[in-house]
């Protein structure tokens, strides 16, 4: 909301300066956004009478002039000034930019200088370059011409009415800061001056109204006041409000027009002057028809429905009721009888059309805000004797059709909620001042009337804000809360002490930690969807890009891999941990967490001792996700390598690791090339993502103490074995199976070598292990070992795999077990 | 005997050998079963006592001259063998080592570790709440009922769908539904803060349609105004670690908080940059808008099934991205969230900066 500050003083007496008022708007809860103060911007500009104008000896366009600016310039002797506008003239009234002035425009000080070798002493200057507007009649590169009395040698920015504007962001909930009148009170209540009461004078109407006015809608529409003007004339309205209106940065447009403009920014109320020979029959407030149309003021057309309140006559509609009026019943320079309307609509139903029609006007940001409805009846009478008092004419009686709901509310307070909320002790006697100087009653027992113009106020809170406000809150001091004995106890839960661990792990393995947009484009999204119920996509996206909430977190990070390679990373480790967001039952929403990690591109670079550049491959990915796992409490070892990773994968690189047949951990692997073709990135790129969301929780109360620390008292045992099994067979499943032999001895099984060629026959692989036996209370005996090895043998053979050999790891000795032997293939190891 | 010459013989050829091959066959020459020297030691045997006494002390120092003389040369040969290998592995330091990658922590969560360690020591539990909201937990329980200006002021992205109970769909505006959602689930009192994602519908240069914000609420009993100021000028004391940070509070309005107060902190250009820190009204200095904050309001406290006759309380939501920017100095929000590895890099924090109280939250530069 924007004002200048004479408007201000119109409404409350005060000496003091703008940046004191400044400083209080900004304590009071009426934030300055800005202050403009035309007359710094003006400084070193005056009037100036142009004497004599001849033509200049060197310039066909420019002229010479000799200028009065006053008797205090150059000893009260006219100043030589060149100029180039053309209607520069001997006895033109002008505006002189005097050296030293700063033109606002461009910023260019003036000095004194030779133009093509004459003398400048100064610059006759244009409405354009003193930033005056552009709709000046004579700015076709012509100078201001002021009326011939305008006083020669005064400040510009006196004459002009250089009044420092304040720009206020007013808050929702005050419908009266909406009116220069209603900051002025909470000035005058900030102790800023005192209010200068308005002088309304009742009108009473000399003939009946003519026009039958009803309310129909008393919903949308519960008070129609309304009067017939007759007799005006209009025409521009006075320069002194058109000056206001301008600094209020309205555009002045015809008495009518401007005097309702004039007194909703000064009341906060809006009204509506239609051009009487425009109506035909009643004038009714109604909802409107489906289908119904309207051209309103703007020049647009908009299509109505039946929850919108609409002011029309028999023929049409003639204003979207409190939101904007129609182009047809406007008033024009020839409407000579009009009929002003002052209603109160109601709030949310003027919110509702507004946004469905994405219509703003200052008349919606008041009625959607709630004007006062205390001010009809005066309101009427303001307008219409400012109407009479500039275009003349003669006033009907007012017609009142419903009435506005003006019962005043009362709310019971308790002057000890000042310090028991607002946590500041204000004197019961200052408390009554600031309410009652906000306009409030307060009654002997603390019951607390609220004026009609603050629908906002309905709570002891409401008036403890008030009371606090007006105080200033930089009175509050500072109150430690309390504080639990000793120290303070872990609060985090085990999702956040997951996500934590899981984030700090992931960039310990070497990867930056993303944070990217929780919306994608449509197509990002689908490929990732599959499994979860299509993809969820906003009904008013910002953009294409920001359409679909994510079903994983791939996608985006993808992107952000793809960003990097086109700025040339040769290699990019990202992850992040975040929501997934499916479509839940009953359109609830199924957020689920989970940590993703994009590995593209190379893994190392080409390297004096390694040789070439290495990409990453699905093994990095598995890495990754078994480390995250094992950070995450996840029973690595227990855990199930299976297929079906998505179509997103690479069929013949991906899986997924499980804990039981269904409950799915973790994806990962190499990412399909036609995933990747979909994403324009042509490096391979492995991936791992895990769902947070199924890894089990830890079970039964919480300890510190580990179980007690028990090494075996025997050395372990190695032995080595090595399996020809189907190509196709899973190295885990053998790994797995070697591992159950025995349970009772054997602790762990490594797969080391997987050899296939010379010496393997076609369709199989040699698989070998090491296993590690632990004895318990005594050494194996070589038939106790024998006997494990058998046994793990036997286990083997049932799953298909023939023996190859058995290798004594300490000794370097081969024992034969097996027909199956061939010891010309040498285990790597 | 000339057990002198045959010594000096002895050493002299022990002396001249150049490997440990020779110097093994002149071992067994004068020290083996067979050799010269055990040739002599077995003469002793044969010699009359007298002849012992005197000659036996000469035979043994000269074995003890000869074996500590191999012994001193197989020593000398070992350490120039072992230097002539050494010599020849020598390899070129300045080579570069195996790179190994370093990997960052992205300042968002960094800061919300930060103030979820700082508000720990004052009480606060760490909340969190569903992004995609219903208008029933994002604005009416808020007490933004449907038609409320306020609630068109939110530049809300909706979804197509409502819920079970007929309520619109919505990304959350605000940390704010996670106040209701936790006085429904745990009642009163109450300390949490409540970080995460939010979203609006805005982009330009200081906007991103998703941002991050932590909410703060505590309902008990006599809480005021005075408990609010005292917990932010904490809060920002602690994460900021100053200790002048001067705060302005300014009423306002939030529909969701009565009273209302939003909240400048004071600041000064140091380098160009925004530095937290004194009066905005010193000399040099300047206020800047930080944060909304307010008592919740009767219609909050009891849409989140309180009763605001017994309990009250304030609230607060800060932006989380822009508290990183001030304190670690970054200046466009939206390279939070492009993945630029170069920028995370730079901006990024070590995994080992694990925020404590001890070690102070803040991560040096």
């Amino acid at each position: 909301m924007k004002f200048p500050l004479s408007w201000l003083k119109q409404y409350l007496d005060t000496s003091a300066s703008v940046e004191e008022l400044a400083a209080k708007l900004n304590a009071i809860g009426l934030e300055v956004e800005g202050i403009e103060n035309p007359a710094e911007k003006l400084a070193g500009f005056r009037i100036a009478k142009v004497l004599t104008a001849d033509k200049h000896p060197q310039a066909d366009k420019l002229q010479v002039l000799t200028v009065d600016a006053g008797a205090d310039i150059n000893d009260g002797q006219p100043l030589q000034v060149v100029c180039g506008a053309p209607n520069a003239r001997a006895g033109l009234v002008g505006v002189l930019g005097l050296p030293g002035a700063m033109v606002p425009a461009n910023g260019m000080v003036l000095k004194v200088a030779a133009v093509r070798g004459v003398e400048s002493n100064g610059m006759m200057c244009s409405t354009r370059e003193l930033e005056l507007g552009e709709d000046h009649a004579r700015d076709l590169g012509g100078i201001i011409e002021l009326p011939e009395d305008a006083p020669i040698g005064s400040p510009f920015a006196d004459y002009h009415g250089a009044d420092p504007v304040f720009d206020v962001a007013i808050t929702p909930n005050r419908p009266d800061c909406m009116g220069v009148r209603g900051i002025a009170r909470d000035l005058a209540a900030a102790g800023m001056g005192t209010m200068v009461p308005i002088d309304v004078t009742s009108i009473p109407g000399s003939f009946p109204c003519p026009v039958e006015i009803r309310t129909e809608d008393p919903d949308g529409c519960p008070a129609f006041y309304g009067r017939v003007i007759r007799g005006v004339k209009n025409g521009p309205s006075p320069v002194w409000m058109q000056a206001r209106l301008k600094a209020a940065g309205q555009r002045p447009i015809s008495a009518l027009v401007d005097i309702t403009n004039a007194v909703m920014l000064a009341h906060g109320r809006p009204a509506h002057v239609y051009d009487l020979a425009k109506l035909a029959g009643a004038v009714v407030a109604r909802r409107a028809k489906n289908g119904e149309s309207v051209v309103v003021l703007n020049g647009k057309t908009y299509e109505l429905d039946g929850e919108m309140t609409v002011i029309a006559d028999e023929a049409q509609v003639h204003d979207i009721a409190g939101i904007m009026g129609g182009e047809h019943s406007g008033c024009s320079l020839d409407t000579t009888d009009v009929l002003l309307e002052v209603a109160y609509f109601d709030p949310e139903r003027i919110a509702e059309t507004g946004r469905k029609l994405s219509l703003t006007s200052d008349a919606r940001s008041r009625f959607e805000r709630g004007v006062d409805p205390g001010f009809l009846d005066s309101g009427i009478d303001f307008i219409t004797a400012m109407i009479i008092g500039v275009c003349g004419g003669e006033a009907s009686e007012v017609i009142r059709a419903g009435s506005p709901p003006s019962q005043p509310k009362t709310v019971a307070y308790e002057p000890a909620l000042a310090a028991s909320l607002g946590g500041v002790a204000v004197a019961e006697v200052e408390q009554k001042r600031i309410l009652a100087a906000l306009g409030f009653a307060v009654g002997a027992d603390w019951t607390v009337t609220v004026p009609t113009w603050r629908p906002d106020v309905d709570g002891a809170a409401d008036i403890v804000e008030e009371v606090v406000r007006i105080h200033g809150l930089d009175n509050i001091t500072s109150v430690p809360l309390p504080r639990a004995n000793g120290v303070a106890r872990p609060t985090a839960t085990p999702s956040q002490k997951l996500e934590r661990r899981l984030r700090r792990a992931a960039a310990a393995r070497g990867n930056h930690e993303a944070v990217t947009w929780s919306f994608l484009p449509v197509p990002d999204a689908d490929a990732f969807a599959d499994g979860n119920g299509g993809v969820w996509t906003l009904s008013n996206p910002i953009s294409e890009d920001m359409k679909a909430m994510r079903p994983s977190l791939l996608p985006g990070l993808l992107a952000a891999a793809k960003r990097n390679l086109d700025r040339g990373a040769a290699g990019v480790r990202l992850f992040e941990i975040g929501r997934r967001y499916l479509r839940g039952e009953n359109g609830m929403s199924d957020e689920r967490l989970s940590l993703a990690v994009v590995l593209a591109g190379e893994k190392s670079p080409r390297c004096w001792a390694s040789g070439k550049a290495q990409q990453f491959d699905a093994f990095d990915a598995k890495a990754e996700v078994l480390a995250l796992l094992a950070e995450a409490g996840a029973p690595v070892d227990n855990l199930q390598v299976m297929g079906e990773a998505g179509s997103q994968f690479h069929p013949g690189q991906s899986a997924t690791l499980r804990l039981g047949p269904k409950n799915v951990l973790a994806r990962f692997g190499m990412l399909h090339p036609a995933v990747l073709k979909q994403f324009d990135i042509d490096v391979p790129v492995a991936s791992v993502e895990l769902f947070l969301d199924a890894i089990p929780g830890r079970k039964g109360a919480a300890s510190f103490a580990r179980a007690q620390f028990a090494p075996p008292a025997l050395q372990a045992v190695t032995r080595d074995f090595a399996f020809l099994v189907p190509v196709d067979l899973p190295a885990g499943d053998l790994v797995r199976a070697v591992r159950n032999g025995d349970k009772g001895n054997v602790v762990a099984a490594r797969l080391f070598d997987d050899f296939r060629g010379q010496g393997v026959p076609e369709g199989q692989k040699s698989l070998a292990v090491e296993v590690t036996l632990q004895p318990g209370e005594k050494s194996y005996t070589d038939e106790e070992i024998g006997a494990i090895s058998d046994r793990i043998i036997a286990a083997l053979h049932k799953a298909g795999a023939k023996m190859r050999y058995t290798l004594v790891a300490e000794s370097a000795s081969f024992k034969l077990t097996g027909g199956e032997a061939d010891l010309s293939v040498t285990p790597k190891d | 005997m000339d057990y002198a010459a045959t010594g000096s013989q002895a050493l002299a050829r022990i002396a001249e050998s150049g490997n440990l091959d020779a110097l093994e066959a002149l071992r067994i020459e004068f020290l083996g079963k067979q050799g010269s020297i055990s040739g002599l030691l077995k003469t002793l045997g044969g010699m009359s006592a007298d002849e012992r006494q005197s000659e036996g002390p000469k035979i043994h120092a000269l074995r003890e001259d000869v074996s500590a003389a191999l012994a001193a040369h197989k020593d000398a040969l070992e350490s120039a063998a072992l230097e002539a290998r050494l010599a020849s592995e020598s390899i070129d330091l300045s080579l570069p080592a195996p790179a190994s990658p370093r990997g960052t922590i992205h300042p968002v969560s960094q800061v919300m570790d930060e103030l979820a360690e700082i508000f720990a020591d004052l009480g606060f539990a760490v909340a969190t709440g569903p992004e995609i909201e219903d208008g029933w937990h994002n604005f009416t329980a808020l007490n933004m009922p449907e038609s409320h200006p306020a609630r068109a002021m939110h530049d809300t992205f909706y979804f197509p769908d409502r819920n079970e109970s007929g309520e619109e769909m919505l990304l959350r505006t605000h940390t704010s539904p996670v106040q209701i959602r936790t006085m429904l689930e745990q009642g009163a009192p109450l300390r949490i803060i409540a970080p995460g994602r939010v979203y609006r519908s805005d982009s330009d240069a200081t906007h991103t349609p998703m941002f991050h914000q932590i909410e703060g609420l505590v309902i008990d009993k006599g809480i005021h105004l005075g408990h609010l100021k005292w917990t932010l000028e904490t809060m920002l004391g602690a994460f900021f670690e100053r200790d002048d940070i001067v705060l302005r509070l300014r009423p306002s309005y939030f529909p969701f908080t009565e009273p209302s107060v939003e909240v400048d902190t004071g600041y000064s250009f140091e380098g160009g940059r925004r530095v937290v820190g004194g009066s905005g009204d010193a000399p040099g200095h300047s206020w800047m808008e930080l944060l909304g904050s307010g008592m919740v309001n009767r219609h909050v406290l009891a849409a989140g099934g309180l009763d605001p006759d017994e309990w009250q309380g304030f609230a607060f939501g800060v932006g989380v991205d822009r508290l990183a920017m001030l304190k670690y100095g970054m200046n466009d929000l939206r390279a939070f969230f492009d993945g630029d590895v170069r920028w995370l890099a730079h901006y990024g924090f070590s995994p080992l900066d694990v925020p404590t109280l001890s070690g102070g939250v803040g991560a040096g530069a």
